[in-house]
């Protein structure tokens, strides 16, 4: 492999990591609220947040661009921190794949606490644990095995995307040019040895991962 | 003293009472299924919001009118329900630590050790919960709620997810535990036997109402209650009443109990002289006579006095009274009230065909 392959193996895994760690501190909190709340809102959020199993990834790349660009919203909040614009760096990168990979985090999360019965979140309250007390010493360890599977698949489906990285991203090499995309290059120039090295890869990668969730959640609970 | 003055409206079903419960001892709350007893325990809990009043002692839990509301996880409280809750991500040794090291050192009046023999559960401390037996884990979420040492036990239907041997396995430490925690506790419950053993207060709901209220004795000797036309309870009137051990007869296994107002004797295995016993006399076990029966196989007759009668479909629940204080219950035929031509204030015979303990 080119050393501007590695460059983009390097740059998927640090989009996919530091994603997957921001999906899991914001979906876990998002997931529990979605889990327990009676507000007429719910049906609402749940839907904003699916959004991304169903729309096109253009769609959401181009929205994205419009509000992160220097008349939209997002980017006029970002100039005016000093920030400067996100499109087309590695923090519009992540600001993109964060929105793209929620429901694949929240949606595991979401069903694992759900599962969690009422009353075993009870008992920890006569037990004297307050609300916050319930969630990291009750809820948040039974709900491990959606939090794994939340984890992995955040990260893998991250690896994976290619519309929004494009639209928001581009091809800037050690900045945007994740392996999708550096894949995608290589078969446009027709180097189709450097395509296979990269698609085998990712499919042995995305196979391993998805063998070993299966494998782990399938362990009975004690 | 625990006051609760709770109302509360649900499609079909109003809960309006005002409670008070001995601050010591247990108070059952009894009725029928969907009577609300469980809504009472859920809102004195905190675990379900009724308007009203909450109190335990001197301590306000909730007060609508002063809009107080104490969460339920700052009630000194421990609530214990059927099917136990028990953490499963955690062993038996960390169910157990896990209320107790969420309360204050200083506030920590019930050391564990003394509740594990309580319950008998030393053995049980590195143990998964997912291979306790049913009586195992509900002895275990006692055991993980007395650990908080609360000023208040609940406990919503602890036996009923258990079958009669699991019951019966923990029904002694439950006594124990009622007769050495100076704790109050609220048990709600719809089975008599578990009543007749446990309980100090009665208190009978009916559709979200109290029917009565008061000693256990007292209410259980009110023929006018139908405590035997409860579902479930199939004529089970009958009083309980307190005794201590008398003497023996080791030749018949029989055990002589002295009570106020008499003697029984009951079939039994030795027990220490002095044992306080609490033993169910029904309702339907006892007869009446005019005369002091002669020759009779019946081991206990007391003179006992009739206080009122309560007709109960096709037969008459007696009031009696023997000694002039402890109560009894008679069910006899309505033709056997005309036949005797009894009158409140006539002196009668009880005769006694089972004594059990409680």
């Amino acid at each position: 492999m080119t050393a501007a392959d590695w460059a983009a193996v390097r740059l998927t895994a640090e989009l996919a990591g530091l994603s997957t760690a921001l999906l899991l501190l914001m979906g876990a909190p998002l997931a529990w609220w979605l889990a327990r709340t009676r507000s007429a809102f719910k049906p609402l959020a749940a839907s904003v947040v699916a959004l991304p199993l169903v729309l096109p990834p253009t769609v959401l790349g181009f929205y994205l661009l419009l509000l992160m660009g220097p008349q939209g919203p997002i980017g006029q909040f970002t100039q005016s921190l000093g920030l400067g614009r996100l499109p087309f760096t590695f923090g519009g990168l992540v600001v993109a794949s964060v929105i793209y990979s929620l429901p694949f985090v929240v949606q595991p999360l979401h069903q694992a606490f759900e599962a969690i019965p009422e009353r075993t979140l009870e008992a920890a309250a006569t037990l004297r644990a307050g609300p916050w007390d319930r969630f990291f010493s009750v809820a948040l360890p039974l709900a491990r095995p959606g939090l794994l599977t939340a984890g992995v698949l955040g990260f893998a489906h991250t690896v994976g995307e290619f519309g929004v990285v494009l639209m928001i991203g581009g091809n800037i090499p050690g900045a945007t040019r994740v392996l999708s995309v550096a894949l995608f290059e290589h078969v446009e120039a027709a180097e189709y040895a450097d395509a296979h090295r990269l698609a085998g890869g990712l499919l042995a990668f995305a196979l391993t991962v998805l063998v070993v969730l299966y494998a782990v959640n399938r362990r009975p609970r004690a | 003293m625990i006051g609760a003055r709770l109302h509360l409206q649900r499609p079909g079903f109003t809960l309006d009472l005002d409670l008070k419960l001995p601050g010591r001892g247990v108070s059952a709350l009894f009725g029928p299924s969907g009577c609300g007893k469980t809504t009472v325990l859920r809102a004195l809990a905190g675990l379900e919001r009724a308007r009203g009043r909450v109190a335990l002692g001197s301590t306000v839990w909730q007060d609508d009118a002063s809009g107080t509301f104490v969460p339920t996880h700052r009630r000194a409280l421990g609530y214990v329900i059927q099917d136990a809750a028990l953490f499963p991500h955690l062993d038996v040794r960390r169910n157990l630590a896990f209320g107790e090291r969420r309360v204050a050192p200083g506030a920590r009046r019930i050391a564990l050790p003394q509740v594990l023999a309580l319950l008998g559960i030393e053995g049980l401390l590195a143990r998964s919960v997912g291979t306790l037996s049913g009586g195992e884990r509900q002895r275990v979420a006692i055991a993980r709620a007395l650990a908080t040492s609360p000023e208040l036990l609940l406990m919503d239907e602890p036996l009923s997810a258990l079958d009669a041997a699991r019951k019966a396995e923990i029904l002694p430490f439950l006594e124990r535990l009622t007769h050495e925690l100076a704790i109050p506790i609220v048990y709600v419950t719809h089975a008599m036997d578990e009543v007749a053993r446990l309980a100090d207060h009665l208190v009978l709901l009916d559709a979200g109402r109290e029917r009565a209220a008061g000693p256990l004795g007292e209410l259980l000797a009110r023929p006018d209650l139908f405590l035997a036309r409860l579902p479930g309870a199939p004529d089970d009137a009958g009083v309980v009443i307190e005794a201590a051990v008398r003497a023996h007869d080791d030749a018949y296994g029989l055990l002589q109990l002295g009570f106020d107002g008499g003697t029984l004797w009951m079939a039994g295995a030795r027990r220490p002289t002095g044992e306080h016993v609490r033993v169910r006399v029904l309702a339907r076990d006892v007869s009446v006579t005019r005369q002091p029966p002669q020759a009779t196989s019946i081991l206990n007759v007391l003179p006992v006095q009739l206080d009122h009668w309560q007709t109960d479909g096709d037969t008459v629940l007696l009031k009696l009274r023997a000694g002039g204080c402890t109560a009894l219950l008679a069910r006899i035929t309505r033709r056997s009230v005309d036949l005797l031509a009894l009158q409140p204030g006539d002196t009668l015979y009880a005769q006694i065909k089972g004594v059990a303990l409680a």
